[in-house]
């Protein structure tokens, strides 16, 4: 059954070999083979760099990093995509972000909202059909507020989407504002991630200083976007354990929880890539600290929780938090051990997100799988890495070339108080802001590819064989076509939720059914394989 | 048909020499027409004695996908027929794109076919060759010949060198050749000997010096060209010489665009001895 499969050095170098030597160097440096060294330190990854022309890449743009993953989950906005109609509509709900309508049932994620450019705007300009889409949507919704997403041909006319706001915003009396986040920008959609948050932390945070709920661990929580219903299980365990959640940024949000998102107490950062810096300017202007944390995995959950409530320092939180712990992981025991029997031992490669590949191979550890290959579209070395390399990233043109707001104190709202406690626990050993990356946890000998492309993809399960592949829609069919599961981890296929504890079991039951099924023996006609003996494999448990 | 556009730095009288020259062609005989490639869409008003037309865009706009060639292509002096490309004002939209349009548009409503009996069509272009869209006409064989006017003055020739840039990116793709410099004069310095031998240079040759008129001015004022306003004013035969020319040229070329070195040094040599 186990064939002879190439070491990571051999891989690397049938990887890179069909490239032409300036593109094989580059490819080399973004691939590599992981080595943990007693410091903890790891290779140098080439990550958040130009994907090179005719490579095939898994990568989106500058709007869909924008639009479709960080404002999209925003349920009572009314985003507007400025440019011509497919912009728009592929962006429109196919990352299967879920929402509650809540009790005011304003949602407008239902909707696709597009100025539909033609030609006629292109030459003369869309400020004026921008306008009126504007107006339009206001007539019928009266929304809270309303954005704007410039698409590509947007920049190349120079369209100011941010006059039009301003102009909108005075006269409609409601927030408007602009995202310049055209495609083109940057080189992937990561600057699209970096935009989105500028312009929130620029036109909501801070705005609504009214303390709701709870007085006491208020919490928000960044870099959760509620595919398949991920945030709801997060919101109810934190309920459970005692936490007020203030503001999600952005899975089953709103604009008044972004509006007041200023009086939580701690910012947990799930996904480091997409939000790290609205964590980072929340901290300089209102003195709130960010911890990273993953709930994605039962054990990394529990950590998880654990180091929220050791942040406030309260028994009694503490001691609901561990009540729910270990209520929770009863019943992800008893499904792990049943569906680990039949998963153990066998390999995953994870290559999506900015942090996804990183938390999804938790788990696959709980699994008994191991994560063979893993690596990000769009993530920075520092996700790979950890921040400790953050000093050592050099700022290229491209970075450059997407804004960096200047943030100051701000004196009213400042809270000293949550410095102090961070210097107070630091002093015990709590860290903060302190994203170790997804490396230093991968084994040695494990290959790190940063913007894997659709040949490196093809080759890798070739060499390697893997029980699940874990990518996206562009990739999915490729995979199954050569005989090997794959596990969209963008939009979950059909499934989910996959956090927290039910979601942790609802993942070991769909990976089970995936790796396990006999389909993958049957990929073969009759007439490619006479000498194949296709074993079937049982039935998977309910 | 002979297809010929004209280039030249903005200001330099392009759409005054396109419309002087194309009424002496019109006088000859010949049956002609005028695509304004410039937003402002002044390009042939001294033909149709006024600004009277409706754009190739305008109309696209306001009568959408209805639109007959008789909407956009107005009869000018002496039977020539005249269209403008339009576009968007000042600071907003995509000009370039503009001219794409109109010009696909009018290929489509059959503006070039043998049915419309045209012995030439004339683009007359804004400016240098800023982008793709300005561009046009030298791309995909729309113009074959290329005059590009200029004066003494520093800048046009600058602008010149430049133009012949792009025609030498379009000239293997596309066919197009250019056909002359044609010397608006400014009264500047040694200017014919200068553009002589600029156009020496180039590869190419100085079609025809025009002189400077203040007739030119006093046809303008009447919404003229000189030929119209008084056929039997001097510099009414030089836009006439000019069309002969234009009508007998056998010299056409792949254009060598100067060095920037070379193109100053030129000036130093005709500047300094005057």
């Amino acid at each position: 059954m186990i064939e002879h499969r190439p070491d990571a050095e051999t891989a690397k170098k049938e990887l890179v070999a069909k490239y032409p030597s300036k593109v094989g160097k580059k490819r080399g440096n973004q691939i590599q083979i992981n080595h943990v060294a007693e410091d903890g330190t790891v290779p140098m990854v080439l990550a958040n760099s130009r994907t090179a022309p005719g490579i095939i890449s898994q990568r989106g743009c500058t709007y869909a990093g924008c639009k479709g993953v960080v404002l999209g989950p925003t349920r009572d906005i009314v985003n507007i995509t400025h440019g011509p109609i497919g912009c728009g509509f592929y962006s429109w709900l196919t990352r299967r972000n879920m929402t509650d309508a809540g009790a005011d049932g304003e949602n407008y994620m239902m909707y696709c909202f597009s100025t539909d450019m033609h030609e006629q705007e292109i030459v003369f300009g869309g400020e004026k059909k921008l306008e009126a889409a504007i107006q339009e949507a206001y007539d019928i919704f009266q929304p809270k507020a309303i954005s704007i997403f410039s698409t590509c041909p947007v920049g190349l006319i120079g369209d100011d989407v941010h006059a039009v706001a301003r102009r909108m915003k005075e006269k409609l009396g409601i927030n408007v504002f602009g995202f310049s986040c055209e495609g083109y920008k940057g080189v992937s959609q990561s600057a699209g991630h970096h935009i989105a948050n500028n312009q929130l932390f620029r036109h909501i945070v801070g705005l609504d200083d009214e303390i709701r709920g709870s007085k006491k661990f208020r919490v928000n929580l960044l870099g959760e976007y509620n595919i398949g219903g991920d945030a709801f299980v997060i919101e109810d365990l934190l309920k459970r354990c005692g936490f007020e959640l203030v503001a999600t940024f952005s899975g089953n949000s709103t604009y008044g929880q972004f509006a007041n998102s200023q009086t939580a107490d701690l910012n947990m950062v799930m996904c480091h890539r997409s939000i790290n810096y609205v964590a980072e300017m929340m901290e300089k202007k209102y003195g709130i600290p960010w911890i990273k944390v993953n709930f994605v995995g039962a054990g990394a959950s529990a950590k998880s929780l654990r180091k929220m409530a050791a942040y406030f320092e309260d028994k009694e939180l503490m001691e609901r938090t561990e009540a729910v712990i270990a209520e929770e992981m009863v019943k992800v025991e008893a499904s792990r051990k049943r569906h680990a029997a039949r998963c153990e031992g066998k390999t995953a490669m994870i290559f999506v997100g900015g942090s996804r590949a990183h938390h999804y191979q938790e788990l696959f550890t709980e699994l008994g799988m191991k994560t063979v290959a893993a690596g990000y579209e769009f993530a920075h070395r520092d996700d790979y890495e950890g921040r400790d390399v953050l000093p050592t990233i050099k700022v290229d043109a491209d970075s450059r070339n997407i804004e960096e707001i200047h943030v100051e104190k701000d004196e009213a709202k400042y809270r000293n108080d949550l410095s102090a406690r961070k210097a107070e626990l630091e002093a015990k050993g709590y860290t903060f802001a302190d994203y170790k990356g997804m490396m230093p946890e991968m084994d040695s000998g494990s290959l790190v590819i940063d913007d894997i492309n659709s040949w490196e993809t093809e080759k890798l399960i070739e060499m390697w064989k893997p029980d699940v592949f874990c990518a996206g829609i562009k990739e999915k069919y490729v995979i199954q076509k050569m005989g090997v599961a794959c596990k969209q981890l963008h939009n979950y296929d059909v499934g989910g939720p996959y956090n927290g504890f039910a979601g942790a079991i609802n993942f070991y039951k769909d990976i089970d059914m995936r790796v396990n099924s006999p389909v993958w023996h049957l990929t073969k006609a009759p007439w490619q394989t006479v000498e194949e003996d296709v074993a079937v494999a049982e039935p998977v448990p309910a | 048909m002979r297809k010929i556009a004209i280039y030249g730095k903005g200001g330099i009288g392009k759409s005054t020499t396109t419309q002087n020259t194309v009424a002496a062609l019109a006088e000859m005989g010949k049956k002609v027409m005028v695509v304004g490639c410039d937003p402002k869409a002044d390009s042939t008003r001294l033909l149709l004695n006024g600004l009277a037309q409706r754009t190739v865009l305008d109309t696209l706009r306001e009568e959408g996908e209805d639109v007959e060639l008789d909407d956009i292509l107005k009869p000018g002096f002496k039977n020539s027929l005249c269209t403008e490309s339009g576009g968007p004002e000042p600071g907003v939209g995509c000009a370039g794109r503009g001219i794409i349009t109109s010009i696909n548009l009018l290929e489509q409503l059959g503006a070039y076919e043998e049915s419309q009996e045209l012995d030439y069509t004339f683009y007359d272009v804004l400016g240098d060759v800023v982008c793709g869209g300005f561009a046009m006409p030298i791309r995909e064989g729309k113009a074959q010949e290329i005059y590009i006017v200029v004066s003494g003055e520093m800048m046009a020739m600058y602008a010149a060198n430049n133009i012949c840039k792009g025609i030498v990116k379009y000239a293997e793709a596309g066919g197009v050749r250019l056909g002359g410099l044609i010397c608006n004069s400014r009264k500047t310095d040694r200017e014919d000997e200068l553009i002589i031998e600029l156009a020496k240079k180039l590869g190419t040759q100085m079609i025809h010096f025009v002189p400077r008129h203040n007739d030119v001015q006093r046809a303008e004022i009447n919404k003229k060209t000189v030929i119209d306003w008084n056929p039997t004013c001097e510099q009414a035969d030089e836009y006439r010489a000019l069309a002969t020319k234009i009508d007998q040229n056998q010299l056409f070329v792949v254009p060598k665009p100067l060095a920037i070195e070379e193109l100053e040094a030129l000036l130093m040599e005709f500047g300094l001895a005057a």
